[in-house]
């Protein structure tokens, strides 16, 4: 059997490209070596955000934003889309004028978004704790849960004729294809890196890193909290140095329960969990939202961000060679952006005019680190 | 003797008396709904099964046989 497309990696990003490609008309193989939606994928949050780190992240947060909200009817009821919009709350006047950059920014982008003083703020949400500054309600964001996204996916991607194959480790890829473990080979016609944090490991031209998460999840309580709420101080945590951070970040989901986020540290392979970063955590979303405490946490689990230097994924042709394209490095936007990376690849794999310019997340960008 | 209310109703019991107790005390059968639907009740009564959560004061998702009943106390079962 021979394949137009072979793409390593089965998590999200992977399979929104196999479905994508598929729908192409290409004959597509997916491969993991461990099985579907297992890596970063299986960690997060499945929060899908606008997002305004640098234009470029803007451009492919919104594009993606926009296909999940045209995407979210096709979806199963156990995908749990929810459009239930971000607040960025805002603890004190600096991060105020954050929320109006921010509005301002998205109303030329024409995205809807909502500036809240501090009494809408506890209106919408009246477990935050009172005297916070106010915030800014993004209305088109929503959440899902990414694991079924995942499969549904890939169930789109057989139905237009894919193979999935997950178990075989892969070893190597190059442009004599992709090579297993125990030395098998499988050709194709272009070959798709696809793998999170392992990409690194197949093409080591990508600058990756490993950034450690940590989340906790507790029993259900229905309407304790109604939007994916994040501290503005987020952004200084996600996109801060190589620090060791934590910032407020909760997640309401359909079942009642409640996410809760987010710590960031790079240089970490130990996949345990870290008491002493999870007490930070939790200490943080108190501060915000005292309640919480009262509230029993069921589970608590890590995972591992694909980092770049410049906060941007890596999507199209790989420098040097003839046929390996990557769809990786996707940080904590991994959910968000993979139907937008799914199209621009499938664009650039075809030789058709991008949806939106691909220039800013070629793997052989200039890169500028944040 | 401590006196709370379960369900809305008062009732009595002596000091010490768990919560799951006063909860069976007053012949109310269902301490939880389960995901599904289904009624559900104490197990273990020592804390590892999770059966017996009920909200007390407000605050849902408590195990009943591991809190010591108080004065005033509102408990509500069945969620």
């Amino acid at each position: 059997m021979s394949y137009d497309v072979a793409i390593v990696g089965a998590g999200i990003v992977g399979a929104a490209c196999a479905a994508s490609l598929s729908a192409s008309g290409l004959r597509v193989l997916v491969l993991d070596s461990n099985g579907i939606a297992t890596g970063t994928t299986a960690a997060g949050m499945g929060h899908i955000v606008l997002m305004d780190d640098s234009e470029a992240q803007l451009a492919l947060t919104g594009y993606s934003r926009k296909l999940w909200n045209q995407f979210a009817d096709e979806l199963p009821p156990e995908a749990e889309y929810e459009h239930c919009g971000t607040i960025w709350v805002a603890a004190d006047e600096d991060e105020m004028s954050e929320v109006r950059r921010k509005h301002s920014l998205y109303a030329e982008h024409g995205s809807d978004s909502e500036v809240l003083d501090e009494r809408s703020l506890r209106e919408l949400e009246p477990n935050l704790r009172e005297g916070l500054a106010g915030g800014l309600l993004v209305k088109d964001d929503s959440v899902v849960y990414q694991l079924c996204a995942t499969t549904f996916l890939l169930d789109l991607a057989v139905r237009y004729g894919a193979t999935i194959q997950t178990g075989s480790k892969v070893a190597k890829i190059s442009d004599n294809g992709v090579i297993f473990r125990n030395g098998d080979v499988i050709s194709a016609g272009v070959i798709v890196n696809a793998a999170g944090h392992a990409a690194a490991e197949l093409s080591p031209e990508l600058n990756i890193v490993k950034r450690k998460g940590h989340l906790a999840i507790t029993e259900r309580y229905p309407k304790f909290v109604s939007h994916q709420l994040i501290e503005l101080g987020y952004l200084k945590s996600a996109h801060g140095s190589d620090r060791d951070s934590v910032a407020f970040n909760v997640q309401p989901r359909s079942t009642g329960q409640i996410l809760l986020g987010s710590s960031r540290q790079f240089g970490i392979d130990d996949s345990g969990i870290d008491f002493d970063i999870l007490e930070r955590m939790t200490s943080r979303a108190f501060e915000y939202m005292p309640d919480l405490k009262m509230l029993s946490t069921v589970r608590v689990w890590t995972g591992f961000r694909p980092a770049t230097p410049d906060n941007l994924p890596y999507i199209g042709k790989i420098d040097g060679s003839e046929k390996i394209y990557a769809a990786c490095g996707h940080e904590g936007l991994g959910i968000t952006t993979s139907l937008g990376t799914a199209e621009l690849l499938t664009s650039a794999i075809l030789g058709k005019k991008s949806p939106i310019p691909i220039e800013p997340y070629l793997p052989s960008r200039t890169i500028t680190e944040h | 003797m401590i006196t709370l209310t379960i369900n809305k109703i008062a009732t009595t019991v002596d000091d010490g008396t768990t919560v799951a107790a006063a909860i069976l005390n007053a012949g109310v059968k269902g301490f939880r709904t389960s995901v599904t639907g289904e009624s559900r009740g104490p197990v273990c009564g020592m804390g590892v099964c999770f059966e017996c959560r009920v909200t007390i004061d407000g605050v849902g998702h408590q195990r009943s046989c591991n809190i010591i009943a108080a004065d005033g106390m509102e408990v509500v079962t069945g969620e």
